[in-house]
């Protein structure tokens, strides 16, 4: 069907602190920004840092109605690689695209994630966060990775959406932490 | 002209943008996942200058509505939020501003009852408020949840109503799900659109004195009580009259139902809060595949809007209604199937119903959910055998 | 089904009482102090009467009666033992309800309580 055809649907995987559900919203802010519909919504469950933790992102030309869990994603963004791959592979489509914060390259990265079908992109976004905000929290660096393989929304649109999101200083160094790692991303 | 700007906020966050907008005089809330954020996020607003108002932080929600009892009565435009617990807490005030006729507004973030304790969504804390004699809306989206709230004040205060409203939203699904949001560049705009007034008789002023909250005789009680029946009746037209004027003015245009795909369906789908919109978008998916199904969305649950759904589905073979809440011990469980086969009730060639129930607790429901329930009642109607007891959908261990 | 020919009694019901639109919204009172128009000292069976010589004027009666029905009048009296009051307090009949509160709590035994004679 036309309408979801034109829908892409990104499950975010990290743990507690790491930024996982402020990344799925300033992606669906950046979509809004650029007249696009966009839903971002936590996977539902007690908070508490170090957890697995899932977030999720909608984007369409469309208008969005559906409020159903995303089960079948067209990507997944992996914070935090030491996640079981199993829970985080789950339901990603064929020919779907897994974004993975590693100091690993995309065909090293391949051998773990044990599918042929699917793109895989690695960023080492620890590193990037630990330059640019000075702690690793990884979130705005993997958004860049997100975009340099899914051009969903642009990084101007992501960058005005942080910068929202985070006024002063902040928001700036998220703003570098994108741009680097859009840079540095590494698509296999 | 009114001019938008489009923000991504979640549910709790559009309650928060439109108590501002609304320029409310009094909020008192005691917070209670999953409705707290829009008490905070109000919080802020208040801490930054974006508008003014008295905060008043209570102990409990029964004292949260009570304060707003006194505060509207005073002649106040008040608010407060809460979710399950809290809700059921405030029951017996529920009655008490309904019964003092006082305007006041409540958003409800919707939660399952206790025990044993889940903080996820259901309709179970909403549907036992169903007698309190308040009007209920019930929303599907972020945007709808700004725009209800904005337009519960111009029902709420009409001298024809002078009733509290509910405007429900679902907790989780909707109220920590970021979507887009067009709120009012210039509160002004709102402000305009619902002027404060004092042409009430209920508001405590010491130029006109008169007693609040009497004792009633029995030959006096049931004339008051009829006040009430009669009250709601005019919300009625009151509501359609401000959906008339919010979509003149704002371009934005909700009615007490809405309807998709309904021209030649055969099977219609009934449902309410943020799971419509799945219901919708499963509509479209078997339209693809050539069943003749449509959707029904159930934005205002009281009044009930008997007419308007009697019309609406006045051309199917039957009607799915898949519920939220359980009424316990009754055949059929679902609150909201219940008076649906009430509106049909002794007419010739009526449609089937079929009541379900799903996402108790928030068990997950997707569009395949819907599939699947659609099939079903597909199956029940061919074969000429509906169910006269309510379908547990999804619960471990039960063959439907 | 055939009507009964029968007539019952009907239940009764206050049909001269005002009807629902006449009630005022939500059983509210547009004239606040109307209790002043019931007068509940009908219903006494035991009054109570202040000795003025014995009274020491304190008000603790005026402060406990709960409808209120004690008086301060600015009325001068001197006591038979010569001692001069600006005020008198007296007991307001048609709301007193005859309670005894005042004649319990005065802490000088100066209300008298006596059965009325009806």
């Amino acid at each position: 069907m036309a309408e979801r055809s034109q829908r892409i649907e990104i499950r975010w995987h990290g743990r507690g602190g790491q930024g996982a559900v402020t990344a799925a919203i300033v992606t669906a802010q950046a979509a809004i920004f650029e007249g696009k519909y966009a839903q971002a919504y936590p996977e539902f469950g007690a908070e508490r840092r170090g957890a697995p933790v899932n977030a999720y992102t909608r984007i369409s030309n469309t208008p969005i109605y559906t409020h159903a869990p995303i089960l079948y994603p067209d990507v997944v963004v992996v914070l935090d690689p030491s996640l079981p791959w199993d829970m985080v592979l789950r339901g990603l489509k064929e020919n779907g695209t897994v974004v993975v914060n590693s100091k690993r390259s995309p065909d090293e990265m391949r051998e773990i994630v044990k599918r042929s079908d699917v793109r895989i992109a690695t960023v080492d976004a620890t590193k990037v966060a630990l330059e640019k905000l000075g702690v690793p929290i990884v979130n705005t660096a993997m958004i860049g990775a997100l975009i340099r393989v899914v051009p969903v929304v642009s990084i101007d649109s992501v960058i005005r959406a942080v910068k929202e999101t985070f006024p002063g200083r902040l928001g700036e160094a998220n703003a570098e932490a994108i741009k680097a790692s859009y840079e540095v991303t590494r698509v296999g | 002209m009114v001019k938008w700007k489009r923000l991504p906020l979640n549910s709790n966050y559009a309650v928060a943008y439109a108590v501002k907008d609304a320029d409310v005089d009094v909020i008192a809330a005691y917070p209670i996942t999953p409705q707290t954020t829009i008490v905070e996020k109000i919080a802020e607003f208040l801490a930054n200058g974006e508008f003014d108002a008295e905060m008043i932080h209570v102990e409990s929600e029964h004292s949260a509505l009570s304060a707003l009892v006194g505060a509207s009565a005073a002649g106040a435009r008040v608010f407060t939020a809460t979710a399950s617990q809290g809700l059921e807490l405030m029951h017996e005030i529920l009655h008490i501003a309904s019964g003092s006729r006082l305007p006041i507004v409540m958003a409800i973030a919707t939660r399952a009852l206790s025990a044993p304790i889940s903080i996820w969504c259901d309709y179970s804390d909403l549907m036992n408020t169903r007698d309190a004699s308040w009007i209920t809306f019930i929303n599907s989206s972020a945007q709808e949840v700004y725009d209800t709230l904005i337009m519960a004040y111009k029902i709420a205060e009409d001298p024809r109503v002078l009733l509290p409203v509910m405007s429900a939203h679902d907790g989780y699904i909707m109220s920590h799900t970021v979507e887009p949001v067009d709120v009012a560049e210039d509160p002004e705009d709102i402000r305009r659109f619902i002027p404060k007034r004092r042409d009430r008789i209920n508001i405590l002023d010491p130029d006109r004195p008169v007693s609040i909250g009497t004792i009633v005789r029995p030959e006096w009680f049931y004339e008051v009580k009829y006040q009430q029946v009669v009250a709601m009746r005019e919300a009625r037209k009151v509501i359609k009259e401000a959906q008339e004027e919010f979509a003149s003015r704002f371009g934005r245009r909700h009615d007490v139902i809405e309807t998709h795909m309904m021209d030649d369906a055969e099977l219609a789908i009934l449902t309410y809060g943020g799971i419509y919109g799945t219901a919708r978008e499963a509509v479209d998916m078997m339209r693809a595949k050539g069943m003749k199904v449509g959707s029904v969305k159930l934005r205002l649950w009281r009044p009930f809007p008997a007419d308007e759904l009697r019309k609406a589905l006045s051309n199917v073979q039957a009607v799915a209604v898949v519920d939220r809440a359980i009424s316990y011990g009754t055949p059929i469980a679902g609150p909201v199937a219940l008076e649906v086969i009430s509106l049909f009730y002794d007419e010739k060639d009526a449609p089937k119903v079929i009541s379900f129930v799903a996402g108790i607790g928030q068990r997950t429901v997707t569009e395949y959910d819907f599939v699947g329930i659609a099939e079903k009642s597909l199956k029940y109607l061919s074969s000429g055998s509906i169910p006269k007891e309510t379908i547990y959908w999804g619960v471990r261990g039960v063959e439907v | 089904m055939a009507e009964s020919k029968e007539k019952f009694p009907q239940t009764p019901i206050v049909l001269k009482e005002p009807k629902w639109n006449e009630v005022w919204m939500g059983a509210l009172i547009p004239e606040p102090g109307n209790s002043v128009l019931n007068n509940t000292g009908t219903w006494r069976v035991f009054r109570p009467i202040i000795d003025q010589d014995r009274c020491i004027r304190c008000l603790i009666c005026w402060m406990y009666c709960p409808e209120p029905a004690i008086k301060i009048l600015d009325k001068p009296y001197k006591t038979k033992q010569g001692r001069e009051y600006k005020i008198t307090l007296e007991i307001d009949y048609n709301y007193c309800k005859g309670c005894g509160i005042c004649v319990q709590e005065c802490p000088v035994k100066a209300i008298e309580f006596v059965e009325e004679v009806k």
